[in-house]
């Protein structure tokens, strides 16, 4: 963590020896979804779910993204992940555009990037069984040896091998996470878009997957992007946070110095959500909470702190 | 927690079915029990008939039922229970043809269409309604008019009819599936298009088609029996429900029985693909049931 460039040995264009740049650029980025005609002769308004979005993601970085919902951040992973094109903008994957690229001609990111999403339950298919499910990114890419793979990765996210005959709905949540994240790393991928991994499971086990997550992006070396709405879970996960608000972003830097001492208000606000153990001992309801956290940021807007203390921080 | 040891919670359902413990409705059992006897029915005539169903015996002509003749004989003297059980024969045949030819053009035809660009996808959606507002015993009388009535005819008209109904089902569930994470996911690994129709969309409107499978099956039966008894179907002597209610109606005040037999068989057989088609959607259609 002190030194997250010095063991990027593995990444493909970092070959030549020399650090080949940063992983993602990402440059004034912007996406827009049409919102249904409301006038016959005008052109359908658009909503705009990112309004040019710029920073870089290091090889080697634990990269967070926090924001509310509807501040753009799965939009802005999709993007990142290829799997939504951009209305704008640019986003290079070391140094190749992927922006208004074909989805066949993503082949490379296919390769180094992979996904895990927010809900276990609708992101694996009812119909396969694991095998399939973990063995599919190998398929899809060619990659020989999948069988043993297969049993390798299920291991590696402490799932028992002989898990691969059973369908998703036979596991819990948080095993379904695991075969998820299986699955996304079984072709040993350089780049793991994490998208509110957590956010979907029951709290106990929410540290259980951080922790095989943290533990994973060590072993396997990946740069990792995480999307939160939770700071205090991408506080723990990531070295570098950056905050999102209504498509753009707020503030970017090192985690402990955002958490610490936060530039702007939003993100003073967002910190001071945080339940934390001092406060809730002392008898703070939530309520209380977030109007601590209005007060610390100056009593402006406190719809904005209302927003910013979801509900789902609590649970 | 055990989290890490799956064999710790034996899940209470069959191994190896997708559908969590859902068990088989009333409706199901009851409809599968009553196309099992048609089914079975039609098998046994291919052996044995109580009597030769294109025999004509003119000495026993309109006799009401006997221990000889179960269900009497119609006005050419033949015996109304074999014609019956050759009779579930022809529907059947009818069925199985027009519901494969429908279901194997307008399944493939709906997939594409639901992954095909927006615009094209809408083009189409409005071209199926126009199809699906046409009638198929209209279509049917047309190709009998042109290619010659007979069964064959009937049933290529009928399954042509039903293409429509399969491609909108189809289509409509593959929306519902290309809007899951687990196709982005498929996507993130790198399938193709192709691949996601076969691997993902595929299985997962699967009971989607067979319920419409079940249900479009009593229409095809009930189509054949009224071009039948049009004359726009089957073809006298061989045997069919409706050739037999329409024979049967010109005697109607002299033998009324034997409309009542060929009209209960359609209504058991139609009755019979309708419950299983339903009991089926209350089994597979839930997850889906979002879709229009």
């Amino acid at each position: 963590m002190a030194d997250p460039m010095a063991d990027r040995s593995r990444v493909p264009d970092a070959d030549t020896g020399v650090d080949a740049g940063p992983v993602y650029e990402v440059a004034g980025l912007e996406r827009s979804f049409p919102q249904p005609r409301t006038r016959l002769l005008a052109p359908s308004p658009r909503i705009a779910a990112l309004a040019g979005v710029s920073f870089e993601v290091r090889a080697g970085q634990r990269f967070g993204i926090v924001g509310e919902s509807g501040s753009g951040k799965s939009t802005l992973l999709r993007c990142l992940g290829g799997l939504e094109p951009a209305t704008a903008g640019s986003i290079r994957f070391r140094g190749r555009e992927i922006v208004g690229k074909r989805e066949r001609r993503l082949g490379f990111l296919r390769r180094d990037v992979q996904l895990v999403f927010q809900d276990p339950m609708a992101s694996l298919d009812p119909r396969m069984r694991v095998r399939h499910i973990v063995r599919e990114p190998l398929v899809a890419q060619g990659t020989p040896g999948a069988d043993a793979r297969v049993a390798e990765m299920l291991e590696a996210v402490g799932l028992d091998p002989a898990a691969a005959g059973r369908f998703p709905h036979q596991f819990s949540g948080g095993q379904r996470q695991r075969i998820a994240i299986a699955r996304a790393l079984a072709v040993r991928p350089s780049v793991l878009l994490a998208d509110e991994p957590v956010s979907a499971l029951d709290v106990s086990v929410r540290a259980q997957i951080l922790n095989l997550l943290a533990d994973l992006v060590q072993r396997f070396e990946l740069t990792l992007v995480f999307v939160s709405h939770d700071l205090s879970v991408v506080r723990h996960v990531c070295d570098t946070i950056t905050v999102m608000r209504d498509g753009g972003i707020v503030e970017s830097g090192p985690a402990e110095q955002l958490w610490e001492r936060p530039r702007q208000p939003y993100t003073r606000q967002l910190v001071a959500a945080v339940p934390t153990l001092r406060r809730a001992l002392s008898g703070a309801g939530p309520a209380e909470l977030v109007r601590d956290a209005a007060a610390t940021a100056g009593g402006d807007r406190s719809a904005a702190a209302d927003e910013a203390h979801d509900p789902k921080d609590g649970r | 927690m055990s989290d890490r040891f799956v064999a710790e919670h034996p899940p209470p359902d069959v191994a190896g079915s997708p559908d969590r413990g859902r068990s088989w409705g009333g409706s199901a059992i009851v409809g599968a029990t009553i196309i099992g006897v048609i089914v079975f029915t039609a098998l046994v005539s291919f052996v044995w008939t109580p009597h030769d169903p294109l025999l004509v015996q003119g000495a026993a002509r309109l006799q009401g039922a006997s221990s000889e003749f179960w269900f009497g004989t119609d006005r050419f003297g033949r015996d109304v229970f074999s014609r019956l059980m050759m009779g579930a024969r022809t529907a059947l045949f009818v069925g199985v043809v027009a519901v494969s030819l429908a279901g194997l053009v307008g399944t493939p035809l709906g997939i594409l269409m639901g992954m095909a660009p927006r615009w094209l996808s809408q083009l189409f959606l409005r071209t199926n309604d126009l199809l699906l507002a046409f009638p198929a015993l209209l279509l049917a009388i047309m190709f009998g008019a042109v290619y010659g009535a007979s069964t064959f005819t009937a049933m290529i008209a009928i399954g042509i009819a039903t293409i429509p109904v399969f491609a909108r089902v189809a289509r409509s569930g593959t929306l519902q599936v290309l809007s899951s994470e687990y196709v982005l996911a498929a996507r993130s690994a790198g399938r193709s298009r192709p691949a996601i129709a076969l691997r993902h969309v595929l299985p997962n409107i699967g009971g989607l088609v067979i319920v419409q499978a079940s249900v479009s099956f009593a229409i095809a039966v009930l189509a054949e029996a009224a071009l039948s008894f049009l004359g726009f179907g089957t073809q006298p002597p061989t045997p069919s429900w409706g050739r037999m209610l329409q024979e049967a109606q010109e005697l109607v005040a002299v033998a009324p029985m034997q409309a009542v037999w060929p009209g209960l068989a359609i209504a058991a057989a139609v009755l019979g693909f309708n419950l299983l088609g339903d009991g089926l959607r209350d089994r597979f259609d839930p997850r889906l049931d979002d879709s229009r």
